[in-house]
């Protein structure tokens, strides 16, 4: 099964360069995607997801940031080796990614469908009528109305939602093998979310991509994703099949994560949050970077950083007190 | 769009109503300009001939409604100094103004626009801190002295460029220049302070995203957005345009109607005056009204507006 791996990430670091210091915001990630997958990337807003995100497509703010270390394997491929060219051939038509923002993601002075036949002539040019065509297809797909009469139409003129719709189309026109979808509704309306998220999983099963959903709700990775890693000041610190790291989350960051989620039918009403404040990435612990804040802390906790336990099936830990007594 | 442009035509008849009627009274307000018109040694059967054949003995309504009616058919009086109606004198002169006016905006245009962006691509490099350098100097130097350095230097000194009047190619580097410069500083300060909020927004991150290349990404998709703050600052910028070509037109004796509103103060020239404050008030308006349809066709959010 492994030849059907489209991403692989390997030791992925990224670092900020800043006046301050050195900010290693992705520190050390691994994952892989296989076809048809959705793998959920969770954890608390500043953990680095839009980093790590940012990363996979080389799009880091020039001069601040650099992938220094790791390995980026797209249909077995390192692009983190490949040329800029090669790279610009890659964005828009093997990974594309969804924004957060719907508002601010579309440019203002150009028409939909403009900004839909860019991407669509950049990576299948062709003759005008043939892009035009796939573009009307695109919006058709993410069930927008009128798809005909949206082309000449302006950002302002739509709805966030439908704009967020637009960029979906963007995002699915060239066929891409993985999507990268960065909290795609956190700035919808929360009537139209589940619409979305909906419309997001359709069009992944249509297709049969690679969605790497990236989202700070752990209620939605268990609507959307197959599998999760949860994602804690720079690291990944637990991972599995969603359900079993649902059922049974075993690292204290992520039981509390769960614990945050409000659930139906919850008398008390009122939302669990974690205590304390997640670590400043200038001045991370020696030991698990979790530990400040945890309920379980040892003194192991507080001078070497865990390594991953296995909890059986895929699902891994890195927490101490999952390691077994010799 | 029609809507738009019509809103801004009937702001344009009202400002130039109002404009009129200041410049009217404010004409009879500072005396009877029959006095101002007078030589030195008139009698005062000599002044009182002139006050009837001016009608400048009726009431102040009729004379303001003769005036307007006049000017309306486009007669606003003949000129003291030349003796002729000032209409034909200020036609006489607008072809040079517009040679010079059109030269400064487009030597502004092709030198703002892509300092501007080179100085946002390359924050803090070399053409940036150039291009700063020369824009604070731009801002702060007075047209006239920058006119008259140009001159001294590059006429006087050197002996490369004519100092005066008009001719060939080569007579209208100076001036150009002298009332580019201003333009130039503040498009290239605007254009680069917008650029670098573009590069940084999100459409410009999902441009990137789409696989666009830089060329593409800056010159399609920041561009235009870049231009949308030069276009609603431009009220500061005619203002600039219009005291710069008063000073550069006399400063390099050109004939144009900047020197003309001059030579109109200095000579105490009224009707003059009053017909180039009024005719320099419809130009402006006529500029504006093309920068607004020029705004309406790059930003869609204006074209498109109820
Ligand atoms: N433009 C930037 N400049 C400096 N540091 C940044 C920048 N973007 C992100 N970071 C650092 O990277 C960390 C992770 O950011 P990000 O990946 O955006 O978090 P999130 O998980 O909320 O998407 C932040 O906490 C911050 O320290
Ligand atoms: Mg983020």
């Amino acid at each position: 099964m492994s030849d059907d791996i489209v991403l692989d990430v390997h030791d992925l670091h990224t670092h900020f360069f800043l006046r301050r210091g050195v900010v290693k915001a992705v520190d050390g990630v691994s994952f892989s995607l296989r076809r048809g997958e959705v793998l959920g990337l969770v954890g608390e807003s500043g953990c680095g997801k839009s980093v790590t995100a940012l990363s996979l497509l080389r799009l880091l703010p020039k001069g601040a940031a650099r992938t220094v270390q790791g390995e980026i394997e797209l249909e077995g491929e390192d692009i983190l080796k490949t040329s800029d060219r090669e790279m610009r051939q890659i964005r828009g038509r093997k990974i594309a990614m969804i924004l957060q923002d719907p508002q601010t993601s579309l440019n203002p002075v150009f028409s939909i469908g403009n900004q839909l036949r860019e991407t669509i002539a950049k990576h299948f040019p062709g003759p005008g009528g043939t892009v035009t065509q796939r573009a009307i297809e695109a919006l058709r797909n993410v069930r927008l109305a009128a798809p005909e009469q949206r082309m000449d139409q302006y950002p302002h003129q739509l709805s966030g939602g439908m704009k967020q719709r637009v960029v979906g189309a963007i995002a699915i026109s060239c066929e891409p093998l993985v999507m990268i979808a960065d909290e795609p509704t956190t700035a919808l309306d929360v009537t139209i979310q589940l619409q979305y998220l909906n419309l997001l999983k359709e069009l992944q099963e249509a297709s049969n991509m690679a969605i790497l959903f990236i989202t700070h709700d752990f209620g939605v990775v268990a609507k959307m994703c197959d599998h999760v890693a949860v994602m804690y000041a720079g690291r990944i610190v637990e991972r599995g099949p969603v359900r079993q790291v649902f059922d049974n989350p075993t690292h204290p960051y992520t039981q509390a994560l769960i614990a945050s989620v409000p659930k139906m039918g919850d008398q008390r009403g009122r939302l669990h949050t974690i205590e304390g404040q997640p670590p400043e990435f200038s001045d991370l612990p020696v030991g698990c970077r979790f530990a400040p804040r945890c309920a379980f802390v040892e003194d192991k906790c507080l001078s070497t950083y865990p390594t991953d336990f296995s909890v059986g099936n895929g699902h891994t830990s890195a927490c101490w007190k999952l390691e077994k007594p010799e | 769009m029609r809507r738009y442009i019509l809103q801004r035509l009937w702001q344009g008849v009202i400002l130039l109503i109002l404009v009129t009627t200041i410049v009217f009274f404010l004409g009879r307000l500072t005396g009877n300009p029959a006095d101002l018109m007078l030589p030195e040694d008139a009698t005062e059967e000599d002044r009182q001939a002139l006050i009837e054949t001016l009608g400048l003995d009726a009431p102040i309504h009729e004379q303001f409604i003769i005036f307007i009616s006049n000017a309306v058919r486009g007669d606003l009086g003949d000129s003291h100094r030349y003796r002729t109606p000032v209409v034909e004198i200020f036609f006489s002169r607008l072809p040079n103004t517009l040679m010079i006016v059109p030269a400064a905006m487009i030597l502004a245009i092709l030198m703002a626009v892509p300092l501007g962006i080179l100085s946002a691509l390359r924050r803090g490099g070399l053409i940036d801190k150039f291009s700063g350098t020369i824009a604070v100097l731009g801002i702060a130097t007075p047209n006239f002295w920058l006119g008259m350095v140009l001159i001294y230097v590059f006429s006087v000194q050197l002996g490369w460029l004519p100092s005066a009047r008009m001719g060939g190619f080569e007579h209208y580097v100076l001036p150009t220049i002298t009332l580019g410069t201003f333009l130039v500083a503040g498009f290239m300060r605007l254009i680069r302070s917008s650029m670098l909020d573009i590069l940084d927004s999100e459409f410009v991150k999902l441009a990137r995203i789409k696989g666009m290349s830089e060329t593409t990404v800056v010159w399609k998709h920041c561009l235009r957005n870049a231009l949308i703050p030069v276009l609603t600052l431009w009220g500061v910028f005619m203002g600039g345009l219009v005291t710069g070509a008063i000073v550069t037109e006399t400063v390099f004796a050109w004939p144009g109607i900047g020197r003309l509103t001059y030579e109109a103060v200095i000579f105490r020239d009224y009707p003059l005056l009053q017909a180039v404050i009024l005719m320099d008030a419809l130009l402006i308006l006529l500029i504006n009204l093309m920068v607004d349809i020029l705004y309406a066709y790059i930003d869609p959010r204006i074209r498109l507006a109820e």
